[in-house]
């Protein structure tokens, strides 16, 4: 019982010291009066080789810019906790640029956000801004279903079976639009190929993506791709089952050096940096910004060893073209995979359609369903 | 004469063990509390971070400033709720781990009656939205009171499995029958509309979800401590086969008190869609039910209690961000504080009666 009791005066004066050494500890954070501090907010971990690992990369970038001060968060759900996090750092860390950069963030809490701070700049990635929300809030997007393209002409070459399988999220209109556009692409290689689709249900659920994956291998799938927010697991278990993979959202080559083929990146340390520039010399950015290859806002990710000659050749080749511009991905006749004509002959969607931002169907070739 | 003074000095006494019992459940606490300071001022010290700078940016990312404490009181408001969830079934030893189902169950119930009376009062569709929370959340976890009392079904795995049900029925409807056709790349509900949502304590931006909270954590500790209805929960609580003796209806209080915990935290769900969301969808599954489990234990389910670990929590989501920020720590140090600090308290237990200061004193 002594014992107790003299820990306990311990534990008093302990506490007594740490009281007094905490006042006046405040660690300040002089900011220059020409610092601009752009905050960026992921809705995972920024490591995830995934979705959030592109965006961070893209801070990076603006990291390395001079006057800038970049505060970063990550694990921040899309509930009022990202409204909260957005208003520390513009409270607390004076930040004026911010890039809350998950898709859910956008309605209702970017938009609450930016009337309340008029004078802050929000970009947020994947929003669909209208001239009804508020002028300081933009959107800007990617048009990375070309890359996703490319990836479906090198796996269509360099599968044996002509079976590929596509580990998507939820059947909505982005993720369907990656799932044929790769389809498209690999039958423009291979006009037998074939992809079959599992939806997990979810954004990041490592343990239905690895059992969706072996399901895949073994139905004879040997190239896989996927649209989930963290890759790895799918690159991991394909390289592990012995089949080829290519990457989403940033560069995965690391995880499976051999079976990697290529992948659809994100090219956020390109755009980043510019809308940072652009802030800081006070141009107008606009709020609705979309691009692909040639905006040079998606990238393919460099070809791995298992990646054919033919393989190549027909990529670059594509990849040209789409830099151009002029060439559909989407262009009639395009039937889905219930014969239904979705696209009639003789015409074509260009990117910027905004009919493909309402996809609801998958195309021939795609085994799965959207309901 | 003497026997007067007697009784008066033994009144005297049991009231001086009352509040030396009471002292005793808070300084515990405490210690375990700054018990958990000091082992996770060593993990980041491990990690060339001063625990003294961290505790101080801690304080002011949470209690600092006015817009810390209504972003803490904010993030404690659902919490205070979900809590309720698990602390009040534990009266009667029961450990239910599901508030996240029954958060989730609320919130579409209250969504798919707003969205039922298009064109109600918002008095109405909010009493209404409130009312199917209530029922939604509180069935849910009633259901698991049932299994429980009837089929002899453990109640911590059988709410912990109804979290996903509740979440899958979520997604499908979310996808399906109820989806707003206009929501194409975030499939959701349509809006409940601007005027129906519950706006914030005045002269504050936090919602009136808080004041929800404290009310009904003031009313679980009347009904738990100040009720016949109470003592008798926590009879069952101690003792099962001495409540059944005594005649007991165990069967009516498991029920009841599973219902009132899951209608807590229904009404929580309710209150995310009615004061944050304005819409159902996957958001709804933010993982306050979750954390719910966290404040209850530590605040070893007294209601009361709960109000201000529910603020400490809060107070620590709150900060997150900074430390994040200033001190280039990774989110999941959050995390382990919080995991610290849940084993701190549960290996305090058994500190209870060991001191002197606070055990009854020898007449």
């Amino acid at each position: 019982m002594s014992l107790f009791r003299h820990s306990r005066r311990r534990f008093l004066q302990g506490a007594a010291g740490t009281a007094a050494a905490l006042s006046g500890l405040l660690p300040g954070r002089p900011a220059f009066a020409d610092e601009v501090v752009v905050g960026f907010i992921y809705v995972g971990s920024r490591d995830d080789y995934g979705y959030n690992q592109a965006h961070a990369q893209g801070a990076a970038a603006v990291k390395a810019m001079a006057g800038v001060k970049v505060d970063e968060e990550e694990n921040v759900p899309e509930t009022e906790a990202v409204e909260k996090s957005m208003e520390s750092m513009i409270n607390l860390d004076g930040a004026t640029l911010l890039f809350p950069t998950s898709f859910g963030y956008y309605n209702p809490h970017v938009l609450k956000m930016a009337e309340k701070y008029p004078k802050v700049r929000f970009e947020h990635c994947g929003g669909l801004w209208t001239p009804k929300d508020p002028t300081n809030a933009a959107s800007y997007f990617g048009y990375i279903d070309e890359c996703q393209y490319l990836s479906g002409i090198v796996a269509g070459h360099t599968s044996k079976t002509g079976k590929l399988g596509f580990v998507a999220a939820k059947p909505i209109p982005q993720v369907l639009r990656n799932i044929n556009a790769f389809t498209l692409g690999a039958r423009s290689a291979n006009p037998q190929a074939q992809t079959q689709v599992i939806f997990t249900g979810d954004w990041s659920m490592p343990v239905k993506e690895a059992e969706a994956t072996n399901s895949l291998v073994d139905q004879g799938v040997d190239v896989v791709t996927c649209h989930v927010d963290g890759p790895k697991t799918v690159v991991e278990t394909a390289a592990r089952r012995g089949i080829w993979v290519t990457g989403y959202h940033c560069n995965q080559s690391v995880l499976a050096p051999k079976a990697y083929l290529t992948g659809a990146e994100w090219n956020w340390e390109q755009l980043y940096p510019k809308f940072v520039k652009m802030f800081m010399a006070g141009e107008p950015i606009p709020n609705f910004y979309r691009g692909g290859l040639k905006e040079g806002l998606v990238k393919p990710s460099p070809y791995g060893p298992a990646v054919g000659e033919a393989a190549r050749k027909q990529a670059d080749d594509a990849k040209a073209k789409l830099t151009a511009g002029g060439f559909a991905i989407f262009k009639g006749p395009l039937v889905d995979n219930r014969g239904k004509t979705v696209i009639a002959a003789g015409t074509q969607q260009g990117q910027t359609d905004p009919t493909l931002e309402k996809m609801d169907y998958l195309v021939e070739g795609v085994i799965g369903s959207t309901s | 004469m003497a026997i007067a003074i007697g009784a008066k000095l033994a009144r005297r006494d049991a009231r001086g063990d009352q509040l030396r019992r009471a002292a005793e459940s808070i300084v515990i606490p405490l210690l375990a509390l700054l018990a958990a300071m000091i082992l996770f001022g060593i993990f980041v010290g491990v990690q060339r971070v001063n625990p003294l700078t961290l505790y101080a940016l801690m304080y002011r990312g949470a209690f600092g400033t006015w817009f810390s404490w209504q972003n803490t009181l904010t993030r404690a408001a659902p919490l205070i709720l979900t809590a309720l969830c698990t602390a009040l079934p534990a009266q009667l030893g029961m450990v239910i781990i599901g508030g996240e189902g029954a958060f989730v169950m609320g919130g579409l119930a209250a969504t798919a009656a707003a969205l039922a009376l298009p064109d109600a009062a918002p008095l109405v569709v909010q009493l209404a939205m409130a009312g199917a929370g209530l029922a939604a959340g509180g069935l849910w976890i009633a259901f698991v009171g049932a299994l429980r009392h009837y089929r002899g079904v453990n109640e911590t795995i059988s709410s912990l499995l109804l979290v996903y049900i509740a979440i899958a029925l979520l997604n499908q409807l979310v996808e399906g029958p109820m989806r707003d056709p206009a929501s194409l790349n975030k499939p959701s509900t349509h809006a409940i509309g601007t005027a129906n949502m519950i706006g914030s304590i005045p002269g504050s931006e936090i919602h009136w979800g808080l004041a929800f909270g404290v009310i009904a954590a003031l009313l679980a500790y009347v009904l738990v401590y100040r009720t016949s209805f109470g003592f008798a929960a926590r009879i069952v609580g101690g003792n099962l086969r001495a409540a059944q003796a005594v005649g007991l209806a165990v069967g009516r209080l498991v029920l009841s008190l599973c219902f009132l915990g899951g209608a807590a935290a229904g009404l929580a769900g309710m209150i995310e869609i009615a004061a944050v969301q304005g819409r159902a969808n996957a958001n709804l599954a933010a993982g306050y039910g979750t954390t719910g489990i966290l404040v209850a234990f530590l605040a070893r389910h007294n209601p009361l209690a709960i109000i201000p670990v529910a603020i400490l929590l809060g107070g620590i989501g709150a900060s997150g961000g900074l430390i994040q920020r200033r001190l280039g720590l990774p989110d999941a140090s959050v995390l382990v504080l919080e995991g610290i600090i849940f084993l701190m308290v549960l290996a305090s237990d058994t500190l209870y009666g060991r001191f002197a200061l606070f055990t009854p004193r020898e007449r």
